[in-house]
């Protein structure tokens, strides 16, 4: 019996626990994006962050498109020459790139290189006082240190992946064109003979979503831990894995919400 | 007799199940220095970061300047507590900016000062505190535990604060460098008539900076009188804690 309690206690323990969690979250994100909009403003603040999520994440994404969409070339032209689709693959890669592995690859591969870094430097701010300090400097750290990475990670994800569409394309383009025998004219045509503007668009929104994501999990996590090197190394761990979930979860929801109809 | 610079009443603040402050009482007169004693987990981090506002008390009464700074309108109460300048335990320096933008940074936040007037202000402050204008442009990083220590000490003073906070300000610097920052702080108080409250371990600093001393046990003020007398202090506690008994009133709990 006992033993029955204990275990109801705990399962409560666990919901109550992530029930405040979300609540502290829901708060965090709304008080972190009312000051983007609210002054003393950080054009510094927000052009160094800028440079942290977007400049230099520049490299790690374009590889990974220029990849996909190589690798969704070969894939696709394996599995299409068997009933004679060929002609497909050119539209298979644009439009898998633009709606969904653009942006997705994208997120993933910023919330572990900036999302970490972002909750590892928060992380390290609060251990050190750093954070309760600039409080005491007439400064309001949720203005100062969360606003400006919430903004450049809104703006900087979209551009990001509108370059990774660029590079994935062209991914698709190469190995079609030197590996599997398109005329470059044909590939092109035929890539864009079934792009819609809206299908990059809702990529681009997407990717809006997930450089939201990515900072706000990566300044949460970090905002909010302790516990020395030990409490930064968990809340770095929890930015990219909470980041990585929420963006494959919420490419479901935007996928339905913007592409179903 | 003068109103306190800072009146405590009844502060209480619990964490979980465990009860840090249990009714602090405690007046600090204007331009005067108190020092605050107590075991480790006693509670005096969270006595002054309840003043500050970066905890938030269960209950009880903060005054600084007569006004309730828990009761107060959230403007109001920055604004009382923008009176305060903090000596962090280890600085807590912003690593990702230089020593002047360190210095001069509460002076840029309250827009006291322009950018382009804030460096030569902070070589200012910084002369203060005896540091050359050689260091203005070097990272935190890039400084000794002493040095770091000025910086800090500088930051806080650089809006001239009537109020200033100073936690555990010698711990992990060696005596000598402990008494120049002792000195420092004295210095720095004298010259701005702030009042101070300071954390320490350090008997021979605790006598050297503060006027009065307060003795935290269990949650409350266990004692209290002039700092000149804490090593001749008869109360037990007093005596156990500033001559380093093992044994005695206080039984140091080895877990939190």
């Amino acid at each position: 019996m006992n033993f029955l309690l204990n275990l109801v206690a705990s399962l409560g323990a666990v919901v109550l626990g992530a029930i405040g969690l979300i609540g502290e979250l829901a708060i965090f994100a709304f008080v972190g994006l009312s000051h983007i909009f609210r002054p003393p403003f950080y054009p510094r603040l927000i052009l160094r962050s800028f440079m942290e999520i977007g400049y230099f994440s520049l490299p790690v994404v374009a590889l990974t498109a220029l990849f996909t969409g190589m690798v969704l070339a070969l894939q696709s032209y394996t599995g299409f020459s068997r009933f004679n689709a060929e002609s497909a693959i050119a539209s298979i890669v644009v439009l898998s790139v633009t709606r969904e592995l653009g942006p997705v690859l994208a997120g993933l591969m910023v919330s572990g290189r900036a999302g970490a870094a972002m909750a590892a430097e928060l992380g390290t701010m609060r251990v050190t006082d750093q954070i309760d300090a600039l409080t005491t400097l007439s400064t309001d750290p949720m203005k100062y240190l969360v606003a400006p990475r919430l903004l450049a990670g809104i703006i900087a994800l979209p551009l990001l992946v509108g370059l990774a569409d660029i590079l994935g394309v062209m991914g698709g383009f190469l190995v079609s064109t030197q590996k599997l025998g398109f005329t470059p004219g044909t590939y092109l045509v035929s890539t864009f003979s079934h792009l819609k503007a809206e299908d990059v668009i809702s990529g681009l929104i997407k990717a809006a979503v997930f450089g939201f994501i990515i900072a706000l999990m990566g300044s949460f996590n970090g905002y909010r831990s302790k516990g020395g090197a030990q409490g930064v190394g968990a809340a770095t761990t929890s930015a990219v894995v909470s980041a990585s979930i929420l963006i494959l979860a919420m490419d479901y929801v935007l996928t339905q919400v913007l592409f179903v109809k | 007799m003068s109103q306190p610079k800072i009146r405590i009443r009844g502060l209480k603040k619990a964490f979980g199940s465990k009860v840090v402050l249990d009714g602090i009482d405690l007046d600090i007169m204007p331009g005067t220095g108190l020092v605050v004693i107590g075991g480790s987990g006693t509670g005096k981090s969270v006595l002054i970061k309840s003043i500050l506002g970066l905890v938030t008390p269960d209950s009880g009464l903060i005054e600084i300047d007569g006004e309730d700074v828990l009761k107060a309108s959230p403007s109001r109460a920055k604004e009382l507590r923008g009176q305060i300048g903090m000596l962090f335990q280890n600085g807590a320096l912003f690593d990702s900016l230089t020593v002047w933008e360190n210095v001069a940074f509460g002076l840029l936040a309250e827009k006291k000062i322009k950018r382009s007037a804030a460096r030569g202000k902070a070589i200012e402050v910084l002369a203060q505190v005896g540091l050359d204008a050689g260091v203005a442009d070097l990272a935190p990083s890039e400084l000794s535990g002493g040095m770091q220590k000025r910086v800090a000490l500088a930051r806080a003073i650089a809006s001239e604060p009537a109020i200033m906070f100073f936690d555990e300000p010698t711990t992990g610097l060696d005596p000598i460098m402990g008494a120049v920052i002792d000195e420092l702080i004295v210095d720095c108080i004298k010259r701005l008539g702030s009042t101070s409250i300071a954390i320490t371990h350090d008997m021979a600093s605790a006598q050297r900076i503060a006027d009065t001393a307060a003795m935290l046990f269990e949650g409350r003020v266990s004692w209290s009188g002039p700092a000149a007398s804490l090593l001749t202090a008869t109360d037990p506690v007093v005596d156990q804690f500033t001559h380093g008994r093992a044994h005695g009133p206080i039984k140091m709990a080895l877990r939190r």
